[in-house]
């Protein structure tokens, strides 16, 4: 971990002073410990018209990783630390932030008693940042410093490994700052924007978090046309974060069992988007178009299959027509959002007594399942692989059998329609397949026509007179001729 | 049967069924207690006064009633689902509270049995006055007690007790003895052999044919094994009385079993003279029975009482065999009550009709999860087959199909064809036994929660709900159809850690280990740097078809599965991974392997390569960012040190640690660089097999590994796609310093030239120690640059090998062990042809101990 600080000078007002404002000789190197290592400050050039400090950070990786451990492995605050191989001995990051604050903690509050002119007045810097981890690329690295009055920033990609040219640049990027800025100010930006780009801490983010911030942007954070993202970024999304971390420690285990990134399998959460895509009407407009669909089918107890975060549950839960709705998901991280979103450890009891959240998979028949008027299976069949949709299939219309069954998924002759959607690429990275009407009906008929149901077609969305609209519908009724021989086999017996 | 004993008799005998729920009746008083205590266990009896201590603290507290009978009724239902004998030890004079134990009963298919201890006023006074809190129960109370009971004895069979017993004095109460009976269905004592016969609805005929095949002369067994007939016997085919007259006289004569069929129900009450109607070919029975009339005038009395006679169904050979005529949930077995006795003539309807007008059958055998198979007729399927344990052996014979026996314990299917059509079925027989193959997934109760995997090589091994629960979203999301996933392999412990200087792992430690668990040979297998991979390849998609019940009609479907370690499809494309499985299908093929294991599918655990292939996306973001990282910043740092030393500071040994640490970061580089290649299709995809782990009806994991090794090369040999890669071995005897010795140095040599390492495995393959313990089947000795990847770059630095050191290594070999011993039971499962559930309830139980927390480094 390092960077340098550079200025340049004149006899008159030499290079060197920058000793001064740093608080460290530039003819000795000086060594500080910290709490994840050795902090060194030396001078590779100090002459009057040149003068560089370099901060080498000398981070004890074994030592490093024990403490992930000690909090919990995967409840360290830092992803990154809860691997055991990780860049976080190279890449300036919190470490590097938390190591400046205490090597240059007066120049960073602009106090120096020696020259006190020169730390309020600007001066010519030049910083440079070899390995910087810049979640958002060069593009958001000239976007957070651009604003701040240097005149040049430069972002250069580092490569992922030249010997595999194929794999593209590294999230990291060589950074040189040039301009004319007060020393305090440019170490401020640095101490605040180091993580935020790197997008992690080293530390559990305390509420005190949220003082710093406010102390190191003073003066230029609020003015900045990133703040949202800043502040963000800088708090580390504090919510949660121990019992989410503690939730995700079972399928950590089994994506590093297959030697795959953890993000691989625990993905039926999307908290980027909150499972509601953008433009946020569409998921509106499904979830109307389900009430209206079960209203019209007169159900009262309901199956939310593949419940997600629990926003369809909580819609239903609004309406006392509906007197026992049941939200089944496969992932328990889905469930634990679904039920704090529900706040159901402090519903009251007969609104409680209303709703069931439980782990289920549509790919195995579940007995709990049966004898409900209706079930909703909301953008759930595309996160299935098309081989084991007969097992779905199964374990809803031929052995759950509830009287009315809702499926939707979405149109993907509409994805032409999305302006953000690349060509050829699904709108969630876990859709294993996205199907046109054709193919949609074609499945739905095939299914209706085995589990003797009827089933109908409604749009959800603009009705596009060519792609159709954005999400398509099912709507799919136990046959009446299936229900009359029912009763006739009851009365028989 | 009331029994009511007038004379003196000197011993009174009270019959009572095994499994049946005792109903004690009789004032307070009349010596309840004292009778149950005398008869029975203390543990079979529930009294209500011990349950209302329970709820109230006070055995009297009459206004606990109600919550005491409660926790009474829950006890009765705990014991008798579990088939446990119980008795209600309570007044019960009153018919709701004897109705709620018939209902209670009823529930768990148990007889009711009642038993009267009607004795005189002054009896039970005097009793309740020995009774320090009794004493002072008045006197109505009694009366009333009684009252109540003399009004219920007449209908306490109505009520439905299947046995009343009375004692009316307290010497009959004295000589009474109660003799417990077995039931009627209970022939768990009978171990056969049998040959259990499916329908024959008065095909004479193929009958005879039939035993004649199966060994029988003249309806006798020379080897003493006895037939026993699923049922359905007669209607619509052409000589019902003389199948009656062939099955009648086997029974009587021992040697055969018979269970009713509905037809023989329907027979029977027709022969009682009910008002039955002559259809579904009851009409040709009764037509050949009035010619029969004139033959032999008593044989239609004789059938009727051989109808009357026969019990529903059959529990055999200690409880491995059931056999009734419409299959029976296990609930049910060896149970007795009416819903028992119908579903085993009739089985379930799901109350939906079919185009023919014919009840929908519900498919209970889907359902089906007991130990006991299953043995049934009643509905005609052209092929038989083993589902969940249970098998149908209605081949409609009457309607021009075959006759189909089964042979017990040896589970030999043997048949013979119809001679005509007999009698024309209403609709085409079903192409698949009840609920057929396509879609019929597993039950979320074969994996949810908590559970407890019975292997053969461990016993009993545990998995947690939270474990189980992970591992069902990846099972669900992730992972290949479960009929296609009849194995994961489990994880591997690495050696004990090495004190030898600049080395974590060492093979020193491995061939010690191994000596100390007394196997002498071991070999030494090079380890792929690749991703675990499991491949199940079958002769063709019929293949498939035909054992894992995958695919459509036709020939299409897959040929197998290419999966990882969790499951998961290895390759995106199925089109790619048919190409895979063709061309170890043609290797197979051309080593002339089919005909050699006599199969036509094998399951074989591989190494696929290269590791970027699959951990592509974790090499990017993990490891060479890494490297990337510390590429960028070393130039950096070394260049500024080396410039402030130029200028005469004094920087110390800084610069040389960092040159150092640059240095490890490098070899860093390079260690994850030599297991990354670029790939085009499957150019330059290699898949190194290293063990066969099944073929039909065998688990190859126990063969030792050089005849495995021996197989595989042969399959390298005839592989000419250049796909399959040999895997270099090496085997030492650890008894041996100089073998020892080259297998040291062969680890030496093959690591220090970049490779991962190499897995040390007992020669014997599944080898216990002295004490009889498992020993792990592996240890991996892994190179010391390659653990660079694992360890991270700086690892080999002394101090931060000390550290490392203090590895702890008990749990991940305890989770191996497990893991093992599970995959052996899956493979052992898939060979016996056990169903699908078995197979992956052990199978979804390794991916659930994968989700243990262990320090994934080892």
């Amino acid at each position: 971990m390092f960077l340098t600080i550079s200025t340049t000078g004149t006899p008159e007002r030499p290079a060197t002073d920058l000793g001064f404002l740093l608080h460290k000789h530039p003819e000795r190197a000086q060594a500080f410990s910290t709490s994840h290592g050795t902090a060194h400050v030396f001078y590779p050039e100090a002459s009057a018209e040149q003068c560089t400090a370099a901060l080498l950070l000398e981070v004890d990786p074994i030592a490093l990783v024990r403490k992930g451990k000690g909090k919990g492995r995967g409840g360290a605050p830092d992803a990154a630390l809860a691997q055991y191989v990780n860049d976080r001995p190279y890449a300036a990051s919190s470490l590097l932030s938390v190591a400046m604050s205490t090597v240059f903690k007066s120049a960073l509050s602009g106090a120096c008693k020696a020259m006190p002119e020169r730390a309020a007045a600007p001066m010519e810097l030049r910083i440079e940042v070899p390995a910087l981890p810049a979640r958002g690329g060069a593009e958001l690295v000239r976007k957070l410093f651009g604003p701040l009055g240097w005149t040049r920033v430069e972002a250069e990609a580092v490569p992922l490994d030249v010997k595999f040219p194929e794999w593209g640049d590294s999230r990291y990027v060589r950074l040189v700052l040039e301009g004319e800025l007060r020393l305090a100010d440019a170490l401020r930006q640095l101490y605040v924007l180091l993580p935020v780009l790197d997008d992690a801490k080293h530390y559990w983010v305390a509420p005190d978090e949220v003082d710093k911030l406010l102390r190191a942007g003073e003066g230029w954070l609020a003015e900045h046309p990133e703040h949202k993202l800043i502040t963000s970024r800088y708090l580390a999304r504090r919510w949660g974060l121990t019992r989410q971390a503690m939730e995700r420690l079972e399928l950590v285990r089994l994506a590093e069992a297959d030697d795959l990134d953890v993000e691989s399998v625990d993905n039926a959460v999307d908290e980027g988007s909150d499972t509601e895509e953008r433009p946020v009407p569409l998921a509106v407009r499904r979830r109307d178009a389900i009430l209206a669909a079960l209203t019209a089918a007169g159900a009262g107890r309901v199956l939310d299959l593949g419940c997600g975060q629990g926003q369809l549950v909580q819609a239903l839960l609004k309406d006392p027509r509906f007197t026992e709705i049941v939200g089944l998901d496969v992932s328990m991280r889905a469930l634990t959002i679904a039920s704090r979103r529900l706040k159901l450890d402090r519903m009251g009891e007969r609104q409680a007594a209303r709703v069931t959240l439980r782990q289920g998979s549509l790919t195995y028949t579940d007995k709990r399942l049966k004898g409900y008027d209706a079930a909703v299976l909301s953008e759930v069949i595309e996160h299935l692989d098309p081989e084991r949709l007969p097992a779905l299939e199964f374990a809803v219309f031929g052995s759950a059998r509830p009287r009315t069954v809702l499926v939707t998924t979405p149109n993907v002759e509409y994805n032409v329609r999305w302006e953000s959607l690349p060509a050829g690429h699904t709108r969630h990275g876990d859709h294993r397949f996205e199907w046109t009407r054709a193919e949609f009906r074609a499945w739905a008929d095939a299914v209706a026509a085995r589990h003797g149901y009827g089933v109908e077609y409604v749009p959800v969305g603009p009705d596009d007179p060519e792609v159709g609209p954005p999400t398509q519908m099912a709507t799919f009724s136990l046959s009446t001729a299936t229900t009359d021989e029912t009763e006739k086999e009851a009365k028989a017996a | 049967m009331t029994t009511e004993d007038t004379g003196r008799a000197p011993h009174r005998t009270l019959p009572v069924t095994d499994l049946s729920l005792v109903v004690l009746i009789g004032a307070s008083g009349s010596g309840k207690s004292t009778f149950a205590r005398r008869h029975f266990k203390p543990t079979e009896v529930i009294s209500s006064d011990f349950c209302r201590g329970l709820v109230a603290d006070d055995e009297n507290d009459q206004s606990a009633s109600k919550d005491a009978f409660d926790v009474l009724h829950y006890i009765a239902g705990k014991r008798l689902a579990a088939g446990r004998l119980t008795v209600v030890d309570a007044t019960n004079v009153q018919p709701e509270a004897r109705r709620q134990l018939v209902r209670v009963a009823r529930e768990y298919d148990v007889l009711p049995i009642a038993v009267v201890l009607d004795l005189p006023e002054e009896v039970c006074l005097a009793r309740n006055a020995d009774r320090p809190d009794r004493a002072d129960m008045p006197r109505h109370v009694i009366q009333r007690h009684r009252r109540e009971l003399r009004r219920s004895l007449r209908g306490l069979e109505r009520e439905g007790f299947r046995k009343v017993h009375i004692l009316r004095t307290e010497e009959e109460v004295d000589r009474a003895e109660v003799v417990l009976e077995r039931r009627y269905n209970d022939l768990r004592h009978l171990t056969g052999p049998f040959d259990v016969i499916g329908d024959i609805h008065g095909c004479r005929s193929e009958l005879d044919t039939l035993l004649g095949k199966l060994g029988y002369v003249d309806g006798v067994h020379p080897e003493g094994r006895t037939a026993v007939f699923v049922g359905d016997l007669v209607d619509r085919g052409p000589d019902s009385p003389g199948v009656l007259r062939r099955v009648m006289s086997m029974v009587a004569d021992g040697n055969a079993l018979c269970v009713p069929g509905n037809h023989e129900n329907k027979l029977g009450r027709y022969l009682k003279g009910r008002k039955v109607q002559l259809t579904h070919g009851l009409a040709e029975t009764v037509e050949q029975l009035e010619r029969e009339d004139a033959k032999d005038p008593e044989f239609r009395k004789r059938v009727a009482e051989f109808i009357d006679g026969l019990v529903s169904h059959y529990v055999l050979d200690d409880g491995r065999l059931v056999v009734c005529h419409a299959g029976l949930p296990e609930k049910y077995h060896g149970r007795t009550s009416g819903r028992v006795r119908s579903h085993a003539l009739y089985g379930e309807t799901t109350g939906e009709t079919d185009e023919f007008g014919l009840p929908v059958r519900y498919p209970w055998a889907e359902d089906y999860r007991g130990r006991a198979a299953v043995v049934y007729g009643h509905t005609p399927v052209p092929n038989t087959s083993w589902i969940n344990n249970t098998i149908c052996l209605d081949t409609g014979a009457v309607f021009g199909g075959r006759m189909t026996a089964l042979r017990w314990p040896e589970r030999e299917l043997v048949d013979v064809p119809a001679e005509q059509v007999w009698y024309e079925p209403v609709k085409p027989l079903s192409t698949e036994a009840p609920g057929g193959r396509e879609g019929r997934p597993l039950d979320l109760d074969d994996v949810q929660g908590r559970r407890i995997v019975e292997t053969r090589h461990m016993g009993r091994l545990a998995v947690r709900e939270e474990n189980a629960a992970a591992a069902l979203e990846v099972m669900s999301r992730f992972a290949v159809d479960p009929r296609l996933l009849p194995y994961l392999p489990p994880t591997m412990a690495p050696t004990a850690t090495s004190q030898e200087e600049g080395y974590l792992e060492h093979p020193a430690e491995a061939f010690g280990e191994y000596r100390a668990a007394g196997v002498a040979k071991v070999v030494c297998e090079e380890k792929h740097m690749g991703s675990r991979a499991v491949a199940l390849v079958c002769k063709d998609a019929a293949a498939a078809r035909e054992r894992f019940g995958t695919g459509g009609d036709g020939g299409s479907g897959p040929t197998g599965a290419l999966y990882t370690r969790t499951g998961r499809p290895f390759l995106d494309d199925s089109a790619l991974t048919e190409t895979v499985l063709g061309r170890l299908r043609a290797a197979v093929t051309a080593a002339g392997l089919w005909e050699e294991w006599d199969t036509d599918w094998v399951l074989l655990d591989a190494e696929l390569m290269p590791w970027s292939l699959k951990a592509g996306g974790l090499l990017r973001s993990q490891y060479a960012a890494v490297g990337a990282a510390s590429g960028a910043v070393f130039p950096a740092a070394t260049g500024a040190l080396a410039a402030a030393a130029a200028r005469g500071v004094d920087v110390g040994a800084l610069v040389d640690r960092q040159r150092d640490r640059a240095e490890d970061a490098a070899a860093f580089t390079e260690a994850y660089r030599r297991y990354c290649w670029s790939t085009e299709g499957l150019d330059g995809v290699r898949l190194a097999p290293f063990q066969i782990l099944a073929v039909r009806g065998r688990s190859l994991a126990s063969v030792p590994h050089d005849e495995q090794l021996a197989w595989l090369d042969r399959l390298v040999e005839h592989d000419p796609s250049g796909l399959l890669q040999v895997t270099r071995r090496l085997v030492v005897d650890t008894a041996d310093e100089a073998s020892v010795r080259a297998g040291v140095d062969w680890w030496l040599e093959m690591t220090g030239r970049g490779g991962e390492g190499m897995v040390v495995k007992p020669l014997g393959a599944l080898v216990r120690d002295g004490k009889g313990r498992l020993v792990q089947p592996g240890i991996k000795v892994r190179g010391r640059e390659y653990l660079r990847i694992i360890y991270g770059p700086e690892y080999t630095r002394p101090d931060n090998l000390d550290r490392l050191r203090g590895r702890f290594l008990g749990h991940k070999r305890s989770l191996a062990l497990r893991e093992y011993a599970l995959g052996l039971e899956a493979l052992d499962r898939l060979a016996d042809g056990e169903p699908l559930w078995r197979v992956h309830e052990a199978v979804f139980a390794v991916l659930a101990l994968e989700s243990e927390p262990v320090d994934p480094r080892l």
